[in-house]
């Protein structure tokens, strides 16, 4: 028997290859070059067909050589932190009308679905206090490059100024994505004590050539950066426009890009219902204000409202279809088909499981946690956070030795301690690590950690 | 035969928006560990607000999100779900998209926490196991397209496709080669043409041939210092197979171009052809067609991007590899494009791939293909002569994973068009196929079953094709105002795209109700 091809057996096939007309199946492929078609199978898998029961058995002997940490959850940062997940998330998504669908272009079948993605752009929305979000880039950093190249085609200019104290895997991606555009990335350093963009530079390298200016909040250090309006007029008075990332969660409690005039924002809503899973799939979160050219230069995929040809009844329907590949081809905004759509409706349900006051309660706990991890660090000596200025969910801890040999006694207690930033852009400072404390470590954990940390100093 | 149930129709449920529902001063979701907040605030000695409204940084309401108990948010999707369509309700025979079946064990598995809690920054000794998964998936990869190594870390295909030709653009800059066109067929996906672009390059669009495939004269007549390469699917999107592949492999290479492939199309032919074999020197798959992972009404999915010879060079990094028993992320990068995304990968959708090729094995996946081939002649076969359809392009010819027929016949005669036979389709409960793709083909309904469905499938569909074209012939007035039977009748698109109605979000629609002028 073959796993998942109904029709392969004796009687389906041979009453299917008569009707067809042929003898053998492989006549069927009687137009391939002979060189190029191969004598036997090949070597993949492990050789034969395997029960459910044998590769269960196999994953399983795989999997036992990795170590999940949940007492306590992780405290590594970097973009991607341990946030408890409902399990009501994971139902909703594992319904099999939802994840065995295709991207609705039929979307009188398909309403369910297309509402769900409506209601995640309409949150999103909400949260962000932009005008329009699409249903979803890949993550962040794909969403920040395809921003930079929005800008570029939205100003026809030929330079991005890109903060140094963004997410050094983004600035990355940014650089790849624009390999093949003769533009110019120029980076713009931060402060050394506050860990926020110094305006000065900023001044000094923008000019009237300047697509972008994109900087995160929180940065890669898990600053906030100060002074976003004065960055955002910086950015109009040269006709530029102002890209910033967000952490959505700790929008519950901190001021919206909206509110700063941010015109295209973009983000990971991983913290909003999405697991860890080593990184991805993610969700990458991609709005615009409301204006004619951001919007008809987004890439990916946008659901509207519209009502029945009979005008009895409202539905939804994918729209401004006309930027998409598969309408303009070589002219398209973006290339991007598949995306995360299914995480989009994660992380709707995950905001509607909270609701806005809910979701304030819940960043408000992370802020006060890691304020107090950051707290009892200082206690025992250590530079935490290392930067002056406000910090949200992620901070930088500076140790008075390197942090890898605290982070090998940490190992020992069962404990998976920060992201050691000694061979990372910006920093590569040894002695420097990035911690992430969230709603799932409790004061006992924390309270661990920093004992920990105190035997190994 | 039983009488159960005549004349198939939707759920549909009167299911507001959750902005009609909830309320943000509701709650489903118990913040953990809440009653130890007190004890840590007391230590801090200031409260979150008063800090954040000191720096200006205070966001002064909570968002306006409507909260739901989770009784409510389980209802509401659940009824959403109910009015949605995919491969577990029934056959979406998408032509390109290969919506084959995903193996529940392969959900089951990639659910285990083993792979869920791990943070993309543990010790690498931690994820010992999944880093082998990965290892062996890339070698298995790497093998069935003939190619030496794979980056694993594209989300989609076309993040592949973009990969590729950005990896075209270095290697060709780094020989101080300025080659800047890409060659294109008129037949391939619109992401071919959209991802040269991206990466800088000028497309030139090569015409089919009348037996629908590349018009090898046209090649070799635009053929210059100038031209990197060649973006191409084997199939084709007709479903044929380039038979001129070797000699098209020699033109470009001779030209010193490169040939890349798109590996969209590649269900019918794995396990028998390798694109590596081919002449091919880049590749993408997409896993979440060829091999079984769901695609999520979008995603996720997963891209994989192969390379051979000087090439490999060029992948994105980090690639993991091997020492001794060991397995780990090497970040060097000499010639390499750099990185196309942040972490490893859509890990997820990768170990669903994993499983999925571990399951079947090199002889299970072929047999995989052939099935799928034999579907879709199956088909073919039951659809000769049917009145309102032709079979364009040497209809003698076998296809492979899809068929593309036009429905140009049923459009000149009776005016009901593709578009109107996808309606139709929908209101017997079967999903429509592609339609008005690939571009070459008038009124084209593009349809891929894959091996998934049952011969009793593609009977009915054959079938349902045909009653619909009988009923234009009679009425072709009621095939128009088809559907009836889903969730909502024929939506109005055009009303949608309006620059004065076009309404993105909630947001928006509330902007509109208060009067405000929002043309787009």
């Amino acid at each position: 028997m073959l796993p998942w091809a109904p029709s392969a057996n004796k009687k389906d096939r041979e009453y299917m290859l008569k009707t067809i007309g042929v003898s053998d199946a492989l006549e069927l492929y009687s137009d391939v070059p002979s060189k190029a078609l191969l004598k036997k199978p090949p070597r993949v898998g492990f050789g034969r067909i395997l029960s459910e029961w044998e590769l269960r058995r196999i994953v399983n002997n795989i999997l036992d050589k990795n170590r999940y940490f949940t007492s306590p959850p992780p405290f590594l940062g970097g973009g991607i932190c341990f946030h408890y997940v409902p399990a009501v998330i994971d139902s909703i998504i594992s319904r099999n009308e939802f994840y065995t669908a295709y991207t609705p272009y039929q979307p009188e079948i398909n309403q369910g679905l297309l509402q769900a993605f409506f209601e995640y752009q309409s949150l999103m929305a909400d949260l962000l206090e932009m005008d329009v979000v699409n249903v979803s880039m890949y993550d962040w950093s794909t969403a920040a490059a395809e921003a930079m190249l929005a800008a570029l085609r939205v100003t026809r200019r030929k330079k991005v100024l890109v903060a140094n104290n963004v997410h050094p895997e983004h600035l990355e991606v940014i650089k790849t994505w624009l390999l093949g555009k003769s533009v110019e990335i120029r980076t713009i350093g931060f402060n050394e004590e506050t860990g926020t963009i110094k305006l000065d530079e900023l001044e000094r390298n923008i000019d009237n050539d300047t697509a972008a200016v994109y900087i995160e909040s929180p940065n890669y250090f898990g600053v906030l950066e100060q002074g976003l309006e004065a960055i955002a007029d910086i950015a109009h008075k040269h006709g530029a426009l102002f890209v910033v990332g967000v952490e959505p969660l700790s929008l519950g409690l901190i001021r919206p890009p909206g509110s700063y005039g941010a015109d295209i924002v973009v983000g990971d809503a991983q913290p909003l219902g999405i697991g860890l899973n080593y990184g991805g799939p993610l969700l990458g979160i991609y709005a615009t204000r409301w204006d004619r050219k951001l919007v008809r230069q987004m890439p990916g995929r946008l659901i509207g409202l519209t009502k029945t040809v009979d005008g009895e009844e409202q539905g939804f329907v994918m729209i401004l279809q006309t930027r998409e590949q598969h309408i303009r081809r070589e002219k398209a905004t973006s290339n991007i088909t598949s995306n995360e759509a299914l995480l989009a409706v994660a992380a709707a349900a995950f905001l509607t499981l909270l609701g806005g006051k809910g979701l304030r309660e819940l960043a408000r706990t992370i802020w006060i946690r890691s304020h107090y991890a950051a707290k009892k660090l200082r206690g025992i000596g250590i530079e935490a956070p290392r930067f002056s200025s406000e910090f949200f969910k992620e901070f930088v801890a500076r140790f008075p030795k390197p942090y890898n040999e605290i982070h090998k006694h940490l190992r020992s207690k069962n404990i998976m301690g920060g992201l050691y930033l000694g061979d990372k852009p910006p920093l590569y400072d040894k002695h420097s690590a990035l911690f992430c404390v969230t709603e799932a470590h409790s004061k006992k954990d924390i309270d661990l950690l920093v004992t920990a940390i105190g035997e190994a100093l | 035969m039983t009488g159960l149930r005549k004349g198939w129709r939707q759920a549909k449920w009167e299911e507001p928006l959750v902005y009609d529902i909830g309320d943000p001063e509701r709650t489903g979701y118990i913040i953990p560990f809440k009653d130890e907040e007190g004890e840590m605030l007391r230590e801090l000695g200031s409260e979150p607000e008063e800090a954040l409204k000191e720096k200006g940084l205070l966001r002064e309401e909570a968002p306006p999100l409507p909260g739901m108990s989770e009784v409510e948010v389980v209802r509401h999707f659940t009824r959403l779900s109910q009015m949605s369509y995919g491969v577990d309700v029934g056959p979406v025979p998408l032509g390109s998209c290969t919506m084959k079946y995903n193996p529940k064990i392969n959900e089951a598995i990639a659910r285990d926490p083993r792979i869920a809690y791990l943070h993309p920054y543990q010790d690498e000794d931690t994820v010992q196991g999944l880093l082998e998964m990965l290892y062996l998936l890339e070698k298995w990869l790497a093998e069935l397209t003939g190619m030496d190594r794979c980056s694993l870390q594209l989300p989609a295909g076309a993040a592949g496709e973009l990969t590729g030709a950005l990896m075209i653009r270095k290697y060709f800059s780094d020989q101080g080669e300025n080659r800047d066109e890409m060659l294109i067929p008129d037949s391939a996906h619109g992401t071919n043409p959209a991802s040269a672009a991206m990466a800088g390059f000028k497309v030139i669009r090569i015409p089919s041939t009348q037996s629908g495939t590349v018009d090898l004269e046209a090649v070799e007549a635009v053929l210059g210092p100038r031209v990197a390469g060649m973006m191409l699917t084997n199939p084709n999107t007709l479903g044929i197979f380039e038979d001129k592949i070797l000699e098209l492999a020699d033109m470009l290479h001779s030209n010193n171009s490169l040939l890349y492939y798109d590996g969209a199309n590649l269900n019918g032919i794995m396990g028998l052809v390798r694109p590596g074999d081919m002449g091919f020197d880049i590749v993408h798959l997409n896993l979440h067609k060829t091999f079984s992972t769901p695609h999520g009404g979008g995603g996720p999915g997963a891209g994989v991007v192969c390379a051979k010879g000087p090439l490999v060079d060029y992948l994105p990094r980090p690639l993991v590899e091997k020492k001794g028993d060991k397995y780990y992320w090497d970040y060097r990068c000499e010639k390499c494009i750099g990185r196309m995304r942040a972490y490893y990968g859509n890990i997820v959708p990768l170990v669903k791939a994993f499983l999925y090729i571990a399951s079947l094995g090199g002889e299970g996946l072929r047999e995989t293909a052939i099935q799928s081939v034999i579907n879709t002649n199956y088909f073919i076969a039951l659809m000769r002569g049917t009145k309102g359809y032709e079979l364009p392009y040497d209809p003698t010819r076998p296809r492979k994973h899809e068929v593309v027929i036009s429905a140009k016949p049923l459009e000149r005669e009776t005016g009901v068009r593709a578009l109107d036979v996808a309606k139709a389709l929908l209101d017997t409960g079967l999903h429509a196929p592609t339609i008005y793709f690939p571009l070459i083909v008038d009124e084209a309904l593009m349809i891929e079953f894959t091996e998934s469905e049952p011969r009793r499938e593609i009977e009915r569909y054959a079938n349902a094709l045909k009653k619909i074209a009988e009923k234009a012939y009679k009425n072709p007035e009621e095939v128009k105002k088809t559907p009836r039977n889903t969730a909502v009748t024929r939506l109005d698109d055009v009303a949608a795209n309006h620059p004065r109605s076009v309404t993105p979000t909630y947001r928006v629609l509330l902007r509109r109700l208060r009067g405000e002028k929002l043309i787009l």
